[in-house]
C-alpha cells in the first residue's frame, strides 16, 4: 500500500465525483483538440489546394503597354503589337534550382478567330496539362485529345449554338466539339479551347505562346524565390506570383485559428475552475478523512501529495478521453466545415500536448485545494459526533 | 522516568465571554504498561486531554513528554512522524476510510512508510488475525458490523506496533455484548504489555483500568486505583 493506492481506491469507489471532475476537464481538452485539429485539417486542405489546384506563377511577355492579365481577353483588336514568348524558351524553366517544386508548366496561345461570322477568343493549350491544372473545370463530354478537336466555353457555346459532337469550321479547318465547359463565371466561359499546335497555326503564331501558367508544388515553398529564378531564366518575359485567392483563404484560416485559440483558452479556464471547485468541495467533504490520515501520522506533505496524485490521475484520464472525443468531434464537423479534400490529421504532438495540458491544468487547479487539505486541523476527526 | 510526563497542561478556547478553559493545569505521569481510564461528564475536557496527548492540537500552556520527547517542541511534520511511530488511535466512531477495505484501512499508517507492499500486507493480516477479523480482510467498512469495524480500527491502531494506544469512547456506539468483547480485547492487549489511555463515560468499563482519572471542568477531580487488576 502506497499513497497512490489510497488515491486510486478513492477514485475507483467514488465514481460520481470522478465522473464530474472528468467531465469538467474532458470538455475543455476536447474543445481544444477539436479547434486545433479542425484548423490543422483546414490548413492542410488549403495546402493541398495550393499544391494541386491551379497555377501560382504566371509568365507573360514583357511589353509595357500590353495589359495581358490572365487571358488578355480584352483583345478585340484593341491591343497593340502583342509580343509572344518563343515556346522553345520554356525548356529553360526546367533548369531553375527549384525545378523539383514545379508541378506543371501550362503554356497557351491566345488570339481572336472568326467562327460562324462572329469573332471569338481561341485559346490553344497543352491539353493534358491544362485540364489537369484546371480541376475546377467541369466538362460536359470530354477534354480534347486530337488536333482537330475543341472544347467550348459555356457562353460561347450558347452564342454559337454549339453542341457536343458538332463539327465547326474555323478558318476553313473543321473541328469536332468534344466537350462543353459548365459555367465557370470567369473569362473561360467565352473561350474556344483547342490544342496548342492547332491554335498556333490558326492564329499564325508558330512556335509562340502568349502566356504560361506554372503550378508550383508547394504549401510553403519559396514561390517568391521561384518567381525570381524563372525571371532570371526568361529575361524577356514578365513573371509574377498569383496567390491572392489562396492567401486570402489562408488569412481566413489564420483568423479562425485565433478565434479557436481564444475559445479553447476560455473553455480550459472554465475546466480549471470546475476542477478547482470540485477538488475544494471534495477536500471539505473529506475533512474527517484527512483528519484521520493526519492522526495516523501522515505528514502535511503526504496529504497534499495524496490530493495531487488524485488530481493528476483524473487529469491524465481526462486528457486521453478528451483527445479522443476531440478527434471524434473533428471527424464529425470536418465534412460540414470544409471541402471533401480535408482530412483528419492525427498529430502526435497534439495528442501529447493535450495530455500534458490536461495534467498541467488539473494539477495546477488542485494545488490550492491540496494545500488547504494539508492545513486542516486534525482534531476535527476526533471531535465529530 | 515515567513513560508519559504531563506538566501544567492547560487548553483555553477563545469565546465571546473570554477564554474558556477546557483543561486547566493538569499534571500527571503514566508508566509503561498502564491501562489508564479517563472519565468525566461531557465537557469535562476528556477529549481535549486525549487530543493533546496525541499531539493533534497544541496546549495553551504546559508540556507533555512521551518517552522523553517534548512533543510540542517538534516541528509540525515531525509531530506527524511522532504520531505515526508512537501512537495508535482508536476513534469514537471507528473512523474507517469508507472506500478502503478492512485490510487497506489497517495498512493506512504504513502507507507512508518505506516498506515493501508485501511486508505491509503481511503485517496488516497479522494484526487483523489478532483481532479475529482475518476472514473479513477484503470487505469495505460498510459491509462490516459495528463490532467488526471497531476491531478493524483497533487493528489499524496496532499495526505500527506503537508504544501507546489512545482510545476515545471506543465502545460508545456498540451494544453491551459487543462492547464487552471489545473491552476484553483491550484488556488482553494491555496484559501483553500495551500502554493504553482510554476516554470513556461508561462506568462498566472501569473494572479493566489500572488507574481511573476523573475530570471535571478541566481539572482532575479525583483518581482511583483499580483493585481488580
Amino acid at each position: 500500500m502506497k499513497l497512490r493506492t489510497i488515491a486510486f481506491n478513492n477514485l475507483r469507489r467514488r465514481k460520481a465525483r470522478l465522473a464530474f471532475l472528468l467531465a469538467g476537464l474532458l470538455i475543455g481538452i476536447a474543445t481544444v483538440v477539436t479547434m486545433l485539429s479542425l484548423s490543422a485539417a483546414m490548413t492542410a486542405e488549403v495546402r493541398h489546394q495550393m499544391e494541386n489546384f491551379g497555377a501560382n506563377i504566371l509568365i507573360t511577355p514583357k511589353t509595357g503597354e500590353l495589359s495581358l492579365s490572365y487571358g488578355g481577353i480584352t483583345l478585340g483588336g484593341v491591343s497593340v503589337d502583342p509580343r509572344e514568348i518563343p515556346e522553345a524558351d520554356l525548356a529553360r524553366i526546367e533548369t531553375i534550382p527549384n525545378r523539383r517544386n514545379i508541378a506543371a508548366i501550362a503554356p497557351k496561345v491566345l488570339g481572336a478567330v472568326e467562327v460562324k461570322g462572329e469573332r471569338v477568343m481561341l485559346m490553344g493549350v497543352a491539353a493534358d496539362r491544362e485540364f489537369h491544372l484546371k480541376r475546377w473545370w467541369s466538362i460536359e463530354g470530354r477534354p480534347l485529345a486530337e488536333r482537330n478537336e475543341l472544347v467550348a466555353g459555356h457562353s460561347v457555346a450558347q452564342r454559337l449554338g454549339l453542341k457536343l459532337g458538332d463539327t465547326v469550321g474555323i478558318e476553313e479547318f473543321p473541328f469536332t466539339v468534344t466537350g462543353i465547359l459548365r459555367e465557370t463565371g470567369s473569362q473561360d466561359d467565352d473561350l474556344l479551347i483547342a490544342s496548342l499546335a492547332a491554335a498556333q497555326i490558326l492564329l499564325d503564331k508558330p512556335g509562340l505562346v502568349s502566356l504560361v501558367e506554372v503550378a508550383a508544388l508547394c504549401g510553403d515553398c519559396p514561390v517568391e524565390e521561384m518567381v525570381g529564378q524563372i525571371a532570371a531564366a526568361l529575361p524577356e518575359a514578365r513573371v509574377g506570383a498569383i496567390q491572392q485567392v489562396v492567401k486570402s483563404r489562408m488569412h481566413a484560416i489564420e483568423q479562425f485559428q485565433v478565434f479557436a485559440f481564444g475559445v479553447a483558452l476560455v473553455v480550459i479556464l472554465i475546466g480549471a475552475l470546475v476542477v478547482f471547485v470540485t477538488m475544494m468541495g471534495s477536500v471539505n467533504e473529506r475533512t474527517r478523512e484527512i483528519g484521520i490520515f493526519r492522526a495516523l501520522g501522515f505528514r502535511r506533505a503526504h496529504v497534499a501529495r495524496l490530493i495531487l496524485i488524485e488530481a493528476a490521475t483524473v487529469s491524465l484520464l481526462a486528457g486521453i478521453l478528451g483527445y479522443l472525443a476531440g478527434m471524434l468531434a473533428t471527424g464529425l464537423l470536418l465534412p460540414v466545415l470544409a471541402e471533401a479534400h480535408a482530412q483528419l490529421v492525427w498529430d502526435g504532438t497534439l495528442a501529447a500536448g493535450s495530455l500534458l495540458l490536461a495534467v498541467l491544468v488539473g494539477t495546477l487547479a488542485s494545488i490550492y485545494p491540496a494545500l488547504h487539505a494539508s492545513r486542516l486541523d486534525p482534531t476535527t476527526a476526533l471531535r465529530t459526533l | 522516568m515515567a513513560f508519559i510526563e504531563i506538566n501544567g497542561l492547560s487548553k483555553h478556547y477563545p469565546s465571546r465571554s473570554g477564554a474558556v478553559a477546557a483543561l486547566d493545569g493538569i499534571g500527571l505521569t503514566i508508566d509503561e504498561g498502564t491501562f489508564l481510564g479517563v472519565m468525566g461528564p461531557s465537557g469535562s475536557g476528556k477529549s481535549t486531554f486525549l487530543s493533546l496527548i496525541g499531539g493533534l492540537c497544541h496546549p495553551t500552556d504546559g508540556t507533555i513528554r512521551v518517552d522523553g520527547i517534548d512533543i510540542f517542541r517538534l516541528p509540525p511534520e515531525q509531530l506527524a512522524d511522532f504520531r505515526r511511530e508512537y501512537l495508535g488511535f482508536v476513534f469514537q466512531s471507528f473512523n474507517l476510510v469508507p472506500y478502503l477495505t478492512a485490510l487497506e484501512n489497517v495498512m493506512l499508517p504504513l502507507a507512508v512508510k518505506k516498506q515493501t507492499t508485501v511486508e505491509k500486507r503481511e503485517r496488516a493480516l497479522q494484526v487483523l488475525e489478532r483481532v479475529g477479523l482475518k476472514a473479513r480482510a477484503g470487505h469495505l467498512p460498510g459491509e462490516l458490523s459495528g463490532g467488526e469495524q471497531e476491531r478493524v480500527a483497533i487493528a489499524r491502531a496496532l499495526v505500527n506496533r506503537p508504544p501507546l494506544i489512545l482510545a476515545d469512547e471506543p465502545t460508545g456506539s456498540l451494544d453491551t455484548a459487543t462492547a464487552a468483547s471489545i473491552m476484553e480485547l483491550f484488556a488482553e492487549l494491555n496484559r501483553e504489555g500495551q500502554t493504553i489511555v482510554m476516554v470513556t463515560h461508561n462506568p462498566e468499563t472501569r473494572g479493566n483500568f489500572h488507574r481511573t482519572l476523573l475530570l471535571r471542568d478541566g481539572r482532575v477531580a479525583g483518581e482511583s486505583l483499580a483493585t481488580a487488576a
